[in-house]
């Protein structure tokens, strides 16, 4: 009982310190504890606000988890088809080239049923950015195998762990956009520490500088964890993820700009 | 530019209305019988000088989701195709629909199911005026019986479209976007610079957010939006039928019929007079909302209707419907891109009468 009298003298408003950004809405976050969007959300909505531009920012959710990202974050939205969301961003960004117009989408709305949107909006190298979150798994629906899932991994349409003659192999997204003349900025992060969150926060600063610069498509891959999913808790489901996502799908950055800019400096270093 | 007479493919004529009324964006992907829609516009380079948007997509279901983020933009943006593509596209026209966005699709008809024929016909009627996607919902369906219809059609569907916040399809066909007609071009009009209040463009401090979505997991609200659905569909039909009649005053029989079947019927009609058989052609101009209302005064003074299309009896049913059995209605026409021969349309009537 002290010690909760305690923790209610230290909750006032003036020792905050750690505040939710003005761009985060007040509505309850849908997601399951330990998992990855939210803190993908905050990232997100800090660079929006720390940027200036939530009165520029066109948002498209995808159909998966992250279905109602429009809740959360306070910008103008749209809400796509299963995997559509890079088309519907190709029309937003040519129509309204000002606008700083970015997709939100899982690994199995963006690497499997959205494979030839992804693909050619990269090619043609359209000047938005493609935020992908990758958790090995179909999510929303209760478990299913995704595109992503690895080798040997249990979910409910592969209970006996996913074998690569019969289900066929997992698609490194990421590495094949990377190859594509129409990609400026590649990078494969994660927001499990708040090293990673850092990381990623940064290169979602960068991808940001360079659709100012019409650079291209920039494509951030956030290898994430799915605890309900994966049927572990938080914490082991991130143990599981660096032990076993982060060998196949490695953190860094797959292809960056031969040259930063001026501009790009000036704003890394901004923090 | 000015108000011109030109020589042109229906095709053509869409895309040249399309600049000429304005457009904003217009994404495409080649097929069959349809392709002069893209080329025209990629040859005549609207970005260069109205600021319009034309991109080829990579399947029409990338091109009718660009159409949605263009639409749910607020600006005025299209696509075309052909059967096969259309099918493509109908998980985004049912998003459309879903999502309240204006825009217009055209559906040069060629022969089906699946790969069919790359000749005109006019099975896609079911498609295009009961749905055709998942969920209820119906677009406003303009049926062009002319190249000078094909252009003037696409400034209508632009109006009808944000009027109403509805897709709306222009239901052409093979051998009208292909046959070339003289068609008056209207002047070039500016591209609309008032932005809807309901268009994602960023949100300013001043307004709340805008979300364009087709999603409420809220049953109860998704059958409040049905609801509303209904009522603008209402609305439509209540405002905007659209029919023309010919020789219809005097006639014992009449012909129902649209788009290229019209066309046909005009000779029909003529031949079956000069046999001294009283005939008269409803020509409906709008498939949805669908002439009901007039086809069934009609019913109360005419002996017989033949819905007349290229394809296996679609509209009949909704002939039928807005007789409502007053009168014997039949259907007759060929399929799998045939046009019907006039003569054929007589000699159908004569077997009945």
């Amino acid at each position: 009982m002290a010690e909760a009298t305690g923790i209610k003298e230290i909750i006032k408003p003036e020792n905050l310190v750690y505040k939710k950004t003005k761009v985060m809405t007040d509505n309850i976050l849908s997601y399951c504890p330990g998992c990855g969007h939210g803190t993908a959300h905050r990232i997100l909505a800090e660079i929006i606000e720390e940027e200036g531009l939530q009165s520029e920012a066109i948002g498209v959710s995808p159909v998966g988890c992250s279905v109602l990202l429009y809740e959360f974050i306070d910008i103008d939205w749209q809400e796509a088809a299963h995997g559509r969301a890079p088309a519907l961003a190709t029309a937003i960004k040519r129509l309204l080239p000002e606008k700083f117009v970015f997709t939100y989408q899982g690994d199995g709305d963006l690497a499997a049923i959205g494979t030839a949107e992804t693909i050619h909006a990269c090619n043609r190298g359209e000047n938005i950015l493609i935020i992908f979150i990758n958790n090995g798994i179909y999510g929303m629906t209760g478990g299913q195998m995704a595109p992503t899932t690895l080798p040997g991994m249990k979910s409910s349409t592969s209970p006996y762990g996913r074998d690569v003659k019969i289900m066929g192999n997992p698609l490194k997204m990421t590495d094949i956009v990377a190859t594509l003349p129409g990609t400026y900025y590649v990078t494969r992060q994660s927001v499990h520490t708040p090293a990673n969150v850092k990381k990623t926060k940064k290169a979602m600063r960068k991808a940001v500088q360079y659709q100012k610069l019409n650079k291209g498509t920039c494509f951030i891959e956030i290898v994430s964890n799915c605890p309900s999913g994966w049927k572990m808790t938080p914490v082991e489901a991130n143990k599981w993820m660096e032990a076993n996502m982060f060998p196949f799908y490695p953190l860094g950055d797959l292809k960056v700009p031969e040259e930063p800019t001026a501009q790009t400096k000036t704003n890394s270093e901004k923090k | 530019m000015e108000k011109e007479l030109r020589l042109m493919k229906g095709n053509e004529a869409v895309a040249e209305a399309a600049i000429r009324a304005g457009a904003d964006g217009y994404f495409g992907y080649p097929i069959t019988p349809q392709s002069e829609i893209l080329e025209y516009l990629m040859e005549a380079a609207p970005y260069n000088t109205t600021g319009m948007v034309v991109l080829q997509a990579e399947s029409e279901v990338a091109a009718i989701n660009m159409v949605y983020g263009g639409a749910a933009c607020g600006k005025k943006v299209m696509t075309t195709s052909s059967s096969p593509g259309i099918s493509l596209k109908q998980e985004g026209i049912t998003y459309i629909a879903g999502a309240e966005l204006p825009c217009l699709i055209v559906n040069v008809v060629r022969g089906g199911p699946g790969l069919g024929t790359i000749q005109p016909a006019q099975s896609d009627y079911f498609q295009a005026t009961k749905g055709g996607g998942h969920g209820d919902y119906h677009l406003i369906v303009l049926a062009p019986a002319s190249v000078q219809e094909m252009a003037d059609f696409v400034e209508l569907s632009f109006e009808l479209a944000f009027k109403y916040r509805n897709p709306v399809m222009m239901l052409s066909d093979g051998a009208i976007g292909q046959m070339m007609e003289k068609v008056w071009l209207k002047p070039q009009k500016e591209r609309s610079k008032t932005v809807p209040a309901w268009a994602t463009t960023g949100k300013p401090p001043t307004r709340e957010r805008i979300i364009i979505t087709s999603l409420d997991l809220d049953p109860n609200g998704q059958e409040k939006f049905n609801q509303k659905l209904i009522a603008k569909y209402n609305e439509i039909k209540e405002k905007e039928v659209r029919y023309e009649e010919l020789m219809c005053d005097d006639a014992d029989y009449i012909f129902v019929a649209y788009g290229t079947s019209a066309r046909v019927c005009m000779k029909s009609i003529q031949l079956a007079r000069a046999l001294g058989i009283k005939t008269g052609l409803l020509r409906p101009i709008t498939l949805y909302p669908f002439p009901s209302k007039r086809l069934n005064e009609l019913a109360g003074r005419v002996k017989m209707m033949v819905s007349v299309e290229m394809s296996a009896g679609q509209m009949v049913e909704d002939v039928m419907l807005s007789v409502n059995g007053k009168i014997p209605v039949y259907h007759f026409g060929r399929m799998g891109g045939i046009v019907t021969e006039p003569e054929e349309v007589v000699d159908f009537l004569k077997s009945k009468l």
